[in-house]
């Protein structure tokens, strides 16, 4: 699915990524944590293709076609999605809207048609009830005015209706209460399949209660200082991230 | 992003073809005897000659402004070509059928069937082309509903005391320097009367159409909705892409009566000029109106994507009590275009209400500016204004101002100004990337849901055909 060899990626001349290697097979959740400043959202934006992130060094291939290669939507049609930390508003574009351009666009991709309104509104209408979202939720603007926990559910929202091959979650659990946290994390865990792979960045142990990964590795200075199984996060939420620096 | 930028910014303009036909053109330069001329051509009453020549007289006295904050070599007065016509085996065609065959698929073309059997559906349309309207579409439908829908010249024929009442009314021969030139040399435009307690049948629209070279536009548009009544009005602008700035100076004048409703709607899309700033039309217009009874109403919804340099203040005199102004506006530049356009809003009877919502989008390296007055008068009790200014930056290298006026003379009125400057930013065109949405959709999309609160004051027709028209504007503008 995604093999990382030596990636070394930079911000203004500054190293974020030392020398990253990962492969992730189809199926597999994989954790990425790590102390702030460590890079690992540094990953994140990387794999998505998000400037200023340079790329000085290494591969990322990805479906057997070099990644790095790719524009942003390039990636995101070949099934890539990040559900980003920070999701930013677009006034005056309702969700319904932007939800159908992205999936229109997708879908050509994949030679498929474009859904019609109505079939497509249904859809979005399923979906928007399995992550407790209100119908009215579709018609307001892209994250206008939404709370820390529709924002984070608006982005699942995304990723149910685009059916990623891979699926970038970026510090997801940020700024969510616990309640917030199981609805977006039990609307991961049912898009989880055997095809379909995730990467999970984030600073607490807390999430991965709820996302349950199969390995967990440990960022520090930008490079991977520790892998292990789902036990490698628990120990460090025990010891705290001094204990691998 | 900005490398991207300067890579993408080129726009392609769909409607820059010049129709290859005969026309007759006055040789440049203005004086009373070009004017006698025009005057003599459109078969016009001395009364008519008489206050062109006023006009005239006034203009010469008069300086060019200098206020607006645009940037452009002085205009050669002497250099423009002030009538131009299509060469017809008459003066004029009498019916869609006489008309020259190229001209009428200039129009289909531009998307504005004339003939027949193509007619857009419930609007009426006419066509000027340079000087002269060259049809009037569904007037026989019209006319039965008491509804005077028509050229200005013709109306200066047929019905010269609604004309001698109301030209001049709202916006008076020596108003501003444009609007003197315009009042001396206008060659056509639309006129239209709307009888007591009457709702106009179908949307009215002009489409406006200069082809000839050197040729300036003058028309002068009139639209009187007596008592009661009720008129939606469009207007469109296209103009074939030439290296020369060419001028376009018109004048609008709207009058509702008591309890009337005008809205009156524009899509302006006037040759801006090649990518380096070349060419492109001087878009000088005077639009006023006047709510001239109780309880009437005149909204303005303007979509700006054209010209070199615009400069243009559609305005309502809240006249009557009760009576309410409407300004809704999405002004959008792209490449050396220059926008100065705003409205005024002058409140003189008791309890008026306006509303004056305006969006500036600037692109490349153009530059665009608000400019707006509120000005309330001691008599204007318990009057009202509401004014957002919104405007949108994309790329580093394009300006936005704005310039907003209010004089308040009535301590009992309630006025609110809003404005916010964004931009749009690199965060939202990566999300939408990151689902997999092209960069220029992206912008676009964007664009749109910044105009949404004035699309929808468009006609149904007309939004959707806005909506494409800032899509091609901007085409190119971001990378």
């Amino acid at each position: 699915m995604l093999e990382i060899k030596d990636l070394v990626a930079t911000v203004e001349d500054k190293t974020i990524l030392d020398g990253i290697s990962l492969t992730v097979n189809p199926g597999e959740v994989h954790a990425i944590m790590g102390p702030n400043g460590s890079g690992k959202s540094t990953l994140a934006n990387v794999l998505a293709g998000r400037e200023p992130y340079a790329v000085a060094g290494g591969s990322v291939r990805y479906q057997g076609q070099d990644l790095l290669a790719l524009a942003p939507e390039e990636r995101a049609r070949a099934g890539i999605f990040m559900a980003f930390q920070y999701p930013v508003e677009i006034p005056g574009v309702s969700n319904m809207q932007f939800l159908k351009a992205a999936v229109d666009a997708v879908r050509a991709h994949r030679g498929l048609d474009e859904l019609d309104a109505p079939g497509f509104m249904k859809l979005a209408r399923e979906e928007c009830k399995k992550l407790k979202l209100k119908p009215e939720f579709l018609k307001r603007g892209v994250n206008e005015g939404f709370s820390g926990g529709e924002k984070k559910r608006n982005e699942i929202l995304q990723m149910a209706l685009l059916e990623p091959s891979l699926a970038l979650l970026d510090e997801t659990d940020s700024g969510l209460d616990i309640d917030a946290l199981q609805v977006a994390a039990e609307g991961v865990n049912a898009l989880r399949n055997a095809q379909r792979s995730f990467i999970v960045v984030t600073h607490y142990q807390r999430l991965l209660n709820y996302i349950v990964p199969d390995f967990v590795h440990v960022l520090a200075a930008g490079k991977i200082v520790k892998s292990g199984g789902r036990e490698l996060a628990l120990e460090l939420e025990e010891k705290g991230y001094s204990w691998i620096e | 992003m900005s490398d991207d930028i300067n890579a993408l910014i080129r726009r392609e303009y769909a409607a820059g073809f010049v129709t290859n036909i005969e026309a007759e053109t006055l040789p440049p330069g203005l004086s009373e005897e070009v004017i006698a001329v025009i005057s003599a051509k459109k078969r016009e009453p001395e009364w008519m000659l008489e206050w062109r020549l006023e006009a005239y007289r006034k203009w010469r006295e008069m300086q060019v402004p200098q206020w607006a904050h645009v940037k452009h070599p002085p205009v050669d007065f002497e250099a423009i070509s002030y009538y131009s016509s299509p060469k017809s085996k008459d003066d004029a065609p009498k019916s869609l059928d006489e008309v020259d065959p190229e001209i009428l698929d200039t129009f289909e073309k531009l998307g504005i069937p004339l003939h027949e059997r193509a007619k857009l559906a419930g609007v009426a349309v006419d066509a000027v082309f340079d000087s002269v309207s060259i049809g009037t579409t569904f007037k026989e439908d019209l006319a039965k509903a008491g509804v005077i829908f028509c050229s200005i010249s013709e109306a200066i024929r047929d019905y010269p005391e609604l004309v001698k009442k109301y030209l001049g009314s709202v916006v008076p021969q020596n108003d501003n320097f444009y609007a003197a030139l315009n009042s001396a040399v206008f060659s056509d435009g639309s006129f239209v009367y709307i009888p007591k307690n009457t709702r106009c049948p179908m949307e009215l629209s002009t489409y406006f159409r200069i082809n000839e070279l050197n040729t300036g536009q003058f028309e002068r548009t009139l639209i009187i909705a007596d008592e009661g009544s009720q008129v939606s009005y469009l207007e469109g602008c296209t103009a074939p892409m030439r290296d020369e700035n060419q001028l376009h100076a018109a004048v609008v004048e709207l009058v509702a009566l008591g309890n009337a409703d005008i809205k009156y709607s524009t899509v302006q899309n006037w040759y801006p000029g090649d990518e380096d700033g070349k060419g492109g039309i001087y878009n000088f217009v005077t639009k006023r109106g006047v709510c001239d009874g109780p309880n009437a109403k005149i909204s303005w919804t303007q979509v700006e994507t054209g010209s070199a340099i615009t400069w243009k203040y559609p305005s309502v005199v809240l006249r009557g009590d009760n009576s309410i102004g409407e300004f809704y506006s999405v002004a959008l530049t792209n490449g050396y275009q220059q926008a100065d356009t705003g409205t005024k809003m002058i409140h003189l009877g008791r309890n008026t209400k306006s509303t004056i919502i305006s969006k500036g989008i600037s692109a490349g390296h153009s530059s665009n500016a608000y400019r707006g007055l509120v000005r309330i008068s001691p008599r204007a009790q318990g009057a009202r204004n509401y004014t957002q200014c919104d405007s949108l930056l994309i790329g580093e290298r394009c300006g936005a101002h704005t310039f907003p006026y209010i004089e308040n003379k009535n301590p009992d009125a309630i006025l609110e100004h809003e404005a916010t400057t964004s931009k749009v930013s690199d965060d939202q065109l990566f999300l939408c990337r990151q689902r997999g949405i092209d960069e220029e959709k992206a912008v676009s999309m964007i664009v749109n849901g910044f105009c949404k609160e004035v699309f929808k004051e468009l006609p149904m027709e007309f939004a959707v055909e806005a909506g494409k028209l800032l899509e091609v504007s901007l085409e190119g503008a971001v990378g």
